[in-house]
This record gives structure tokens, C-alpha cells and sequence, in this order.
């Protein structure tokens, strides 16, 4: 699963990172943890024109002369966060600045997060100054479909310099959290969500055989909408479907299972409950913020669904998730970190919001481990980057510092 | 039950048949008999008290629902009829006040009016509500349960211990005169602002406020008058009622506050009232904490993941806390449940001290300040003879994400115990710990929530 995932990624449209001039940078570190083999004690990272060029012990891993030499107690590769809706979703939470759900209708694939997002929105820095330097982000849950998401660097001028792939699902919602209260909107219940997103994507399955098969004066008008939705049945985009119950997470296998269709589990709340359905079918899941509130959709959420999918062996990786009030944005660290005290091992919290978040999203040949030929992102902390205490006291994306005092 | 039949003893006695009376009060006495008798030590633990230094290795002793004595192992005489109970390796502390939270499926002051303090909020709340077993399992032990931000004034709040409970009146905190306690909630900001009659800027709010603190102040003067004499009394207006009690300082306001200026208008009302006030949340606070300091007045600080969500919480710091104590104004958190979850409580504290707030003084934000905003420091929040055994045995520290809370004790009673499974359903989650309640919340939309 994981690796047709990032087989699948390298045929997505990559729009290059245009790397600042970076600095020449190494990273001393007491623990270095490079999510791709055993932590090193008294590591060394070297950071070479925006990429990672050696890994290794202090005594092996020499710094070339001329370069900025940082330290810290704990290095881990630049965190990722699998799902958020920041850079569309802003601080202010007033029209101007929110950007992450368009109402005027339920099924919208066309809408690109690329024409959304905002790097200089403070949320952004918020985040990538507790070391986030990935963050897949776009459209938030609450339409059936909302939208494309974008995977981003939480640096750059602007959309271009900052995005790793600019549409990396389309973004799905089978929960009530997408139905309308208004008497005769729809959808109004789970059974005209199901309907709905079946007879949308049985015309896109008739609109991608009328484009192929027809000569060329007779193929269909275009559909930016439906152009979306073929990517999906093509296999070149997976479907990332929020769903929370265990009866909706079932509706979205059952989807996933008549068309065909590469699905993403968001949220999964119970899904807990799924675990031998979901492996049956490979699907991955990121799960909702360990500390979302235990209501509704999520009344029975739990903090050690992290751990039991893991265990299971369904590839888990951790979200901000989308906050509609106070706080306006989470932060994943935190969220894995209560994770980690709560069944994940600590390697197996920061695999997470590290490596397995990178393989989920496709993009664990970019980033996500501190390997040599990987984007020289790094996180670093005076401790334990779990504990609540602890600081995160620096951050290097594409090689340059982006973050040096002490969050 | 029995509890329940305590308070009818204690409300309706004179109303009751002689032969259930009886049958009652038997049952009460028998039930809080033996716990009273009951004396329990907690030995070998390190021991928060609080108030004095951390004790590496102590004992805490409790007789039925209050501490005894408490102190490090080789000092602490462990009386023979003690039950012993071994806590080596475990770290002990007060049990936590939360001295904001919407806990218990509130309906506080509806949209009729933007003042409303005739309201009761206990009126409202479900003693079943699962937020009250996921409090114990943060810790929690008292609780200050308020209405929300959607008013200037939106009604009485409630002082609970999160005790074992068949109706709301179990859980009371009562004063000497055996009435529930509880304070005054109010809002300034943008929470409280809407359409007619509700205020539309933030001077109307303070001349709305202002303009009812003056009737409540009329009131009082007629009831002056009157003498006793019932032909000249006012007509009764249980909102004054509830102000009266504000302006002679029985009843503090808990007042949701956050931008600089917001903060100031606050303070410059209560000046005006002379009633007494604790500011919650105060994301500001930190741009006029020697103001704060200036005029003593406590805040209650919410610590949350990020700034925003609306523009009055958009200079929210983490250093809140800290530049608080470094001013000298009394802190506490509170988890304003659920807007943070009180399973996680102490984490607010960590996260201010890695803002800079001092360890000691983090720690006493959780407990005995918080104590002392709801006048209940000499019941709670601090580990000293006489005080209620409130408290809380956890596996590692109160401030590290890898400390559990493992058992929580109210009134010498164990409430939670994580290795109980029906207990650490509601610790950890899953299948059957939710509830269906929506929270009744100001201004939170629910978009992407339900």
C-alpha cells in the first residue's frame, strides 16, 4: 500500500521547492533520531544546498569547514503534520481569513487549496516554530466533497516556493458534519451522502469513457469538477474520506470497494472498530488530534486509537485536524505526544508525525527521515520533544534556519 | 442516594412524615458513619502538599472525608487502627480546581436578555453527564461550573466536588449555612455583543452593566428602608436578588475577559461596584499584568494550543502565566471545558512553565489558587490537616506528558481508579465513553464538529 502510494506520487504533478539560499548547515545532536534506522547518540546532520548529505556518529560524520554548526539534545527530521486546514484557515476566524470550506455547494472537487492557501498566515509560523515543516492542509471537512488538498513546506514567499504537491487528494466528508439542516437541502441524511457521491462519481466514470472514445469533435464539454473526480478513478489521486462512526467508515470502504477508488481514512473516531475491515483493505488512516473533544462524531474517541491501529499494522498517521474556535489551529507535536502516553511507543508517536505521515501522503522520498538525498528539514529540542516542557529551539526547511529561539 | 437523602434531611426535614424521617436519618448516619471512622495512610509516595516544600518519600493519612497529617515517612506516626496503603513510586498532590468549566450539559441565560443573574446554573446540569467521570480522571475535585460568554451577564455559577451523585445537590459545595456557593458570571468583548437588546459596542456593554449594578444598588437601599417592615419592602426580584449577593461581596464575579482594554473596563467597574472579581482567560493580560497587580485582582488563565479562533484571542501567549507571576498577581488555570478537556488538565500548567512560569507556582495554579478565587482555601487545594482529603495518586509527575492520573480521592472517598476498566474508559476513551449531549456553547458554530 505504502509504497504504491509513493510510486504513485512521483507521476502526480511535482512543482519543484525554489530553495532560498541556504545556509551550509550541520546539526549536533545529543539524540539524533533520523526515522530511518536506530537513534544515533552524538549524531551529526549535515545540510548541503537544501539537502541532507550525511547522517551519522559525531566521530564518522565530519562537518566541512565553513559550515553553521547548531545543537541540541534531541534532532528529529522536520515534523509533518498529515492533515490540517491552516494557511486556509486563519487566526482571525473572520471571512477575510477563512478560506477552508466553500458552502455554495456540496460537491466541489474543483476547488484547488494551491488557490487558497496563504504562507505569511500566522498560523502557519505558529506551527512550524513548534517544528512542523510539512503540513498537508486544504480543505476542511463539512461539504461531501470540499476540495484538493496541497502538501507544503511551512516556508516560502509564496504558494509555488512552498508547495511538495500541489493536489494531494480530493477531500471527502461522510459524517453528519456534511449534511444540511434546511429543509430540502441536501444532503440531509447519511443515506442521500452515499447517493449523492455514488451518482457523482458514476458520471464522472461516464464522462472519462465519453473523453476517451469519442472522436474529437464529439467529446463532452469540460469539466474542471469532473476532471477532479477522473484523476481519483484513474487511481492518480486518492480520495481522503472523513468519516468518525464505524457505520460511516464502513460506507466509505463500501465506496472505495464499487469504484475502484484509492480512499485515505480521516478522523476515524471509531475506528477502533474498523480494524479488521481496513486492513482488509489497505487503507490507511490519519487519525483525528489525540485531544479532540469527545462529542457527537467523536463522543467515542479514544486516545489510544493511534496505538490499536498501529498494532494492528494499518499505517497511522497523526493530524491537527480542523479547529472551527478557540484554539484556532492545534499543533501535531502535542497530539502525538499524547499518543505516545497513551500506547504508541515514543518512536512510534514520532514515526507519525515523521516518517509514516510522509509514506501515507506519498511524499517519504522528499521528507519525513533524516537520509542523505532527502530535503534538509530538521526539527530540534533541549529534551524529550514530547514532554510538555520540553522546547522545541529549532528549525531548518531546504537548509535554511528558519527557527532559532526556543518555542 | 444517601447522599441525596442527606440534603432532604438537611432542606426538608419539618416537611417530611415523622416515620420516613426516621427511616432516613437512620440511613444517612449509618452510610456516613463508617467513613468517618475510617482511617486510611497513603505511605511512601512523593508527596505535593502544595503548600511547603515537595516531600520525597511521605505519608498522607486521612480520617473519613478530611486529612489528618501529613509529612515525610520517618516524621508521620501511622496510627494502628490505619488502614496501609503502599504508594511507593507514586507522586501525590491536592486534587485539582477548575475554576471555569462548562461540565454537566449547561442551559444558562437564554437569548432574552444580554443580563440575566436570576439564573441558576445548577438549574441545568446532569449529574451523569460523562464530563464529570473524564474530570475525575484528569484529576479534577472541585469544580466551578458557569454559564457561557454569550452575555454581560449570564447567571449564577455553582462550586461543585465531583462526588458520587444521583441529583445535582450531591455534588454542592455549601456554606456554614448549608446554601450551595457559587459566583456571578460575566463577559465583556465580543462574546456578549449581538442584535438588540443585546449591547452593540463595547461602551453599551459597560452602561448596560453599569446601569443594573445602579438597581441593584437602589434595591438594596429600599430593602434598607424598609427595615423589616414587609409593607415597605420591594417587590422581589430574585436577578437583584443574586446582584445583592454580588454587592456584598458573598457572591465574586467570574468575568470572561480577554483584550487589554476589555481587561481594564473590568476592573474599572468592579472599582466602581466594590464587588469582587476574578478575570478568566485574559489573553491580554500579559499587555497589563502590573495594572492587574496594581488594582489585586486574580486571573484564572486558559492555555490553549494556538492564538485565534476570534480576534479578541489573537495576542494569546503561552507566557500569560508567567508574566503574571512575575507580577505578582495571583494565577490559576482553568480547562474551560470543552474547550479544553479536564483528562488533560495538567497539562496547562506545563506548558506555563515552559513559558517560564515557575514549577511551584504552576502547580499552585492548578490547586490552591484556584482554591482561594472560589473563597474554598480552607476546604481545598492544599494537602494540610483538616482540609477535605481531596486528592489525586499519580505514576509519574503532574507536569510530564507521561504522568497518569491513577486514582483520584474526593472527601476521603475513591472516585477514579484507572485499573478499574469502567474507570479507564472514561480516562482513555472508546466505544461508550461519549454522551449524545451538545454542549450549549456561545459562538462556537459546531461547523466541522458535529
Amino acid at each position: 500500500m505504502i509504497r504504491r502510494a509513493s510510486l504513485l506520487i512521483s507521476s502526480l504533478l511535482l512543482v519543484s521547492t525554489a530553495v532560498p539560499t541556504s545556509a551550509q548547515v550541520a546539526v549536533r545532536g545529543k539524540r539524533v533520531y533520523t526515522m530511518a534506522g536506530p537513534m544515533i547518540e552524538n549524531g551529526v546532520v549535515v545540510v548541503r544546498d537544501g539537502k541532507v548529505a550525511a547522517v551519522g556518529p559525531a566521530a564518522s560524520t565530519p562537518i566541512p569547514d565553513g559550515f553553521k554548526v547548531l545543537e541540541a539534545a534531541v534532532v528529529t527530521p522536520g515534523l509533518i503534520d498529515a492533515h490540517s486546514t491552516v494557511g486556509l484557515s486563519g487566526i482571525y476566524n473572520i471571512p477575510h481569513d477563512q478560506d477552508q470550506l466553500e458552502h455554495s455547494a456540496p460537491i466541489q472537487p474543483e476547488l484547488r487549496a494551491i488557490d487558497a492557501y496563504n504562507p505569511h498566515e500566522k498560523l502557519v509560523e505558529w506551527v512550524r516554530d513548534f517544528g512542523i515543516t510539512t503540513i498537508h492542509t486544504g480543505h476542511a471537512p463539512g461539504e461531501l466533497i470540499s476540495g484538493q488538498t496541497l502538501i507544503a513546506k511551512t516556508w516560502g514567499n509564496t504558494v509555488a516556493d512552498a508547495t511538495i504537491v500541489d493536489a494531494a487528494t480530493v477531500a471527502a466528508t461522510l459524517s453528519p458534519m456534511a449534511e444540511k439542516s434546511e429543509k430540502g437541502k441536501s444532503p440531509g441524511t447519511r443515506g442521500k451522502m452515499m447517493a449523492m457521491l455514488r451518482a457523482e462519481l458514476i458520471k464522472a466514470q461516464e464522462y472519462a469513457t465519453k473523453m476517451e472514445k469519442t472522436e474529437p469533435d464529439k467529446k463532452p464539454d469540460r469539466s474542471l469538477e469532473l476532471d477532479a473526480l477522473v484523476r481519483v478513478l484513474k487511481g492518480e489521486l486518492p480520495m481522503m474520506i472523513t468519516a468518525n462512526r464505524a457505520q460511516d467508515i464502513d460506507s466509505a470502504l463500501r465506496l472505495a470497494n464499487e469504484f475502484h477508488i484509492r480512499i485515505i481514512l480521516d478522523s476515524g473516531a471509531e475506528s477502533y472498530l474498523m480494524i479488521d475491515q481496513l486492513k482488509a483493505a489497505n487503507v490507511p488512516v490519519i487519525i483525528h488530534p489525540t485531544m479532540t473533544r469527545a462529542f457527537s462524531d467523536f463522543a467515542n474517541m479514544s486516545f489510544e486509537t493511534a496505538s490499536k491501529l498501529h498494532k494492528a499494522g494499518i499505517p497511522v498517521a497523526m493530524q491537527s485536524g480542523y479547529e472551527s474556535y478557540v484554539p484556532k489551529a492545534r499543533v501535531v507535536l502535542f497530539e502525538a505526544a499524547i499518543a505516545a502516553a497513551n500506547g504508541l511507543t515514543f518512536d512510534e508517536a514520532l514515526a507519525t508525525i515523521t516518517i509514516d505521515a510522509a509514506k501515507v501522503l506519498g511524499v517519504d522520498k522528499r521528507v519525513g527521515s533524516l537520509e542523505v538525498g532527502k530535503d534538509g528539514d530538521v526539527a530540534f529540542f533541549d529534551g524529550d520533544p514530547f514532554e510538555y516542557t520540553t522546547h522545541c529551539t529549532g528549525v531548518i526547511i531546504n537548509g535554511q534556519v528558519v527557527s532559532d529561539k526556543p518555542h | 442516594m444517601i447522599n441525596k437523602f442527606a440534603v432532604l434531611r438537611r432542606e426538608f426535614l419539618a416537611a417530611l412524615p415523622a416515620i420516613f424521617i426516621a427511616m432516613v436519618s437512620a440511613s444517612a448516619i449509618a452510610e456516613d458513619k463508617p467513613s468517618a471512622n475510617k482511617t486510611l495512610a497513603f505511605i511512601g509516595a512523593k508527596i505535593i502538599p502544595i503548600v511547603g516544600d515537595e516531600i520525597p518519600k511521605g505519608t498522607l493519612i486521612i480520617s473519613g472525608d478530611k486529612i489528618v497529617a501529613v509529612g515525610a515517612m520517618d516524621q508521620v506516626a501511622v496510627p494502628d487502627n490505619a488502614e496501609r496503603i503502599d504508594v511507593v513510586g507514586r507522586v501525590l498532590m491536592p486534587g485539582l480546581v477548575d475554576t471555569h468549566n462548562h461540565i454537566g450539559g449547561i442551559g444558562g441565560a437564554d437569548t432574552s436578555a444580554p443580563i440575566q443573574p436570576d439564573i441558576r446554573i445548577y438549574d441545568s446540569l446532569n449529574p451523569l453527564d460523562a464530563g464529570f467521570k473524564r474530570a475525575l480522571a484528569g484529576g479534577l475535585t472541585t469544580l466551578n461550573i458557569m454559564p457561557g460568554s454569550g452575555h454581560l451577564l449570564s447567571g449564577q455559577t455553582v462550586y461543585v466536588k465531583v462526588r458520587k451523585a444521583d441529583v445535582i445537590e450531591d455534588m454542592f459545595i455549601r456554606d456554614a449555612d448549608g446554601r450551595p456557593t457559587g459566583g456571578m458570571k460575566m463577559a465583556n468583548g465580543t462574546n456578549s455583543r449581538s442584535d438588540a437588546p443585546f449591547p452593540g459596542s463595547r461602551a453599551k456593554s459597560v452602561s448596560l452593566v453599569r446601569e443594573k449594578y445602579v438597581k441593584a444598588q437602589e434595591y438594596r437601599e429600599k430593602i434598607a428602608k424598609a427595615a423589616g417592615d414587609v409593607n415597605k419592602m420591594p417587590a422581589r426580584d430574585i436577578g437583584l436578588d443574586g446582584l445583592l449577593e454580588v454587592l456584598d461581596g458573598k457572591r465574586v464575579v467570574h468575568h470572561h475577559t480577554h483584550r487589554a482594554d476589555d481587561i481594564m473596563s473590568v476592573i474599572r467597574i468592579a472599582q466602581e461596584f466594590k464587588f469582587r472579581v476574578v478575570l478568566h482567560h485574559v489573553s491580554e493580560a500579559w499587555q497589563v499584568a502590573d495594572e492587574i497587580a496594581k488594582a489585586n485582582v486574580p486571573c484564572s488563565v486558559i492555555v490553549i494550543d494556538s492564538p485565534g479562533g476570534k480576534l479578541e484571542a489573537s495576542q494569546m501567549s503561552l507566557e500569560t502565566g508567567a508574566v503574571l507571576e512575575r507580577a505578582g498577581v495571583l494565577v490559576a488555570f482553568h480547562t474551560d471545558d470543552w474547550i479544553t478537556d479536564s483528562r488533560v488538565f495538567m497539562r496547562s500548567a506545563a506548558l506555563a512553565v515552559r513559558a517560564g512560569m515557575t514549577r511551584a507556582g504552576a502547580l499552585k495554579a492548578l490547586t490552591i489558587n484556584g482554591a482561594k478565587m472560589l473563597d474554598l482555601q480552607g476546604r481545598v487545594g492544599s494537602l494540610e490537616p483538616g482540609k477535605d482529603a481531596d486528592f489525586v495518586i499519580l505514576d509519574g509527575d503532574p507536569l510530564s506528558v507521561y504522568g497518569h492520573v491513577m486514582q483520584t480521592w474526593v472527601e476521603g472517598k475513591k472516585m477514579f481508579d484507572r485499573t478499574d476498566p469502567k474507570d479507564y474508559l472514561y480516562a482513555v476513551g472508546g466505544f461508550g465513553a461519549g454522551n449524545e449531549q451538545v454542549p450549549y456553547f456561545c459562538c462556537f458554530d459546531g461547523e466541522g464538529g458535529r
